[in-house]
């Protein structure tokens, strides 16, 4: 049986000023899959997963996500798709002025989220288990460490209980160590919350550990798809350099 | 002088264009912006405690400039008038003609300048931040409207707190008055205060308190404004600050004439 199609994109481009970064990506990301994009910096991969929440307005294209069309639906239909599609940011983006624990009840509150089983501080208890930060539930964003404010910019993202996902580099600056880590825990959320996901990574380990199928991104369109096995032993030297 | 040759001529027009053409932008997209912000000021859910917060710690850091301001302005007010007056012997006006100058015309425009260098810029480069940091980003994309939480508490805020810092300007520049017609003569408390409040009538009071409101409100928007359209490096910030002072500033002094024209007329 054919898998639901949560994301689907067509011919989508992207141009600032006489730059063309999107030149016409074709995508479908279907529920529960975990789908790598790779590429050389600056190429346009956070382009992409921010043309899908509509940070960025695509110049052409259609962008499809859990069958709304996000380049013409109106501001409320907007708010209520991003209310299920949860982005970790590069650097985390937590607020600077809020407690793990505001940061996390913030979004919760705003949205007027409900969920019948769990009251708001269960939520937050059960997303900082999830990240394995339950400790830092009182501290602020400037006595964590780097990985500790990703997970808690995950476990924010999960409160929501989004079912897509999009990751921008969730390695990126962590030591090897901390990155295994945070790509154990993606293929593990998907277990726990059956989301599918989008990861834009250069780091290699993260593709293989957090990945089914990876494609790789060049000058604005993909010009290979496979896993990570695939690729990473694919004949073409140009392909290989990418999973050294 | 040095003469330009014609592709440095055709450089110069386009820049002045572009600059002309940016104020415009600036000025259609300040409009669009406040249209969002009211629409949100009326939106559930609504953020008591963020207004709160931001109106206290808006107020609380401006509070001492504004009073020693205010203060020292009405002293040094009446050093000056007092020998003018006196060579009319009309000293006994002196009170009056303080408190008609501050509250009309002195207490708000200086408060509000103030406000433009210390809150306009802190709201500037604080959202900017947010900007730069992707914070504003990531409630966007979680749904959680931003321009509400961020911008509408700031801006209401500012339209209650800037009102009240008139208020407090203007209280101790008669408070400055009153020691400052002391060293001259021995005035009491209650002599000089109906003297002072004699001259002022309703016409002094309501366009002033009008103004104070109005100063507010686009001292917090002007700030959030350009905060929330930072670009996204870290020079943005300061840039953001920066252009914040400046506009809030001249839009001071645009919302004054436009009272006083008014004023003036009625």
């Amino acid at each position: 049986m054919d898998r639901e199609k949560v994301i689907e994109i067509e011919k989508l481009y992207k141009s600032f000023r006489e730059k063309h970064i999107l030149q016409g990506i074709d995508l479908i990301l279907h529920r529960g899959e975990n789908l790598g994009i790779v590429g050389k910096s600056g190429i346009g991969k956070s382009v992409l997963t921010k043309c899908i929440v509509r940070l960025i307005e695509p110049d052409a294209g259609s962008i499809r996500v859990l069958g709304t069309d996000v380049v013409s639906c109106d501001g409320e239909e907007l708010n209520e798709l991003r209310k299920k599609v949860g982005y970790l940011f590069q650097g985390g983006a937590l607020y600077d002025s809020m407690s793990v624990r505001e940061n996390l009840l913030f979004p919760v509150r705003r949205t007027q989220f409900v969920d019948r089983k769990h009251e708001p501080e269960e939520l937050i208890e059960r997303s900082l288990r999830s990240v394995g930060l339950l400790d830092a539930i009182d501290k602020m964003p400037s006595e964590l460490s780097g990985g500790m404010k990703k997970r808690i910019a995950l476990a924010r993202t999960l409160i929501l209980k989004p079912q897509i996902i999009l990751y921008d580099e969730p390695t990126t600056g962590l030591d090897a160590v901390t990155s295994g880590e945070i790509s154990e825990l993606i293929q593990q959320i998907r277990e726990e919350y059956q989301t599918a996901a989008i990861i834009i990574t250069h780091d290699m380990k993260c593709a293989r550990i957090a990945t089914d199928t990876i494609r790789i991104m060049k000058e604005g369109i993909f010009v290979r798809e496979g896993t990570y096995d695939e690729l990473s032993q694919s004949q073409e030297k140009e392909i290989r350099d990418y999973f050294i | 002088m040095k003469q330009l040759n014609l592709r440095q001529k055709l450089r110069v027009k386009e820049e002045t264009r572009n600059f002309y053409n940016g104020i415009f932008i600036d000025l259609g997209e300040l409009v669009i912006f406040t249209g969002n912000v009211v629409r949100q000021l009326f939106q559930p859910p609504f953020e008591h405690r963020e207004l709160v917060k931001q109106g206290f710690l808006l107020g609380n850091k401006s509070f001492a400039l504004v009073v020693v301001t205010g203060f020292i302005m009405g002293l040094v007010l009446t050093m000056q008038m007092n020998p003018i007056l006196s060579d009319f012997g009309a000293q006994t006006l002196l009170p009056g003609v303080i408190a008609v100058s501050m509250v009309r015309e002195l207490g708000p425009v200086i408060t509000g300048l103030i406000c433009a260098g210390k809150i306009s810029s802190g709201i500037g480069a604080e959202i900017a931040a947010m900007r730069v940091t992707e914070q504003i980003d990531a409630m966007e994309v979680s749904g959680t409207r931003p321009l509400s939480y961020v911008v509408a508490s700031r801006v209401m805020a500012t339209t209650i707190v800037v009102p009240v810092l008139v208020i407090f300007a203007d209280a101790f520049s008669l408070l400055g008055a009153f020691l400052a017609v002391n060293i001259f003569e021995d005035t009491s408390t209650t002599l000089f205060m109906n003297r002072a409040f004699s001259m002022l009538g309703f016409i002094d009071l309501f366009p002033a308190t009008l103004k104070t409101v109005l100063f507010g409100f686009f001292i917090g928007l002007i700030g959030s404004y350009k905060g929330y359209t930072a670009g996204r490096g870290t020079e943005s910030v300061g840039l953001s600050a920066n252009s914040a002072v400046v506009a809030s500033s001249l839009t001071i002094f645009v919302i004054d004439l436009i009272f006083v024209l008014i004023t003036s007329i009625l």
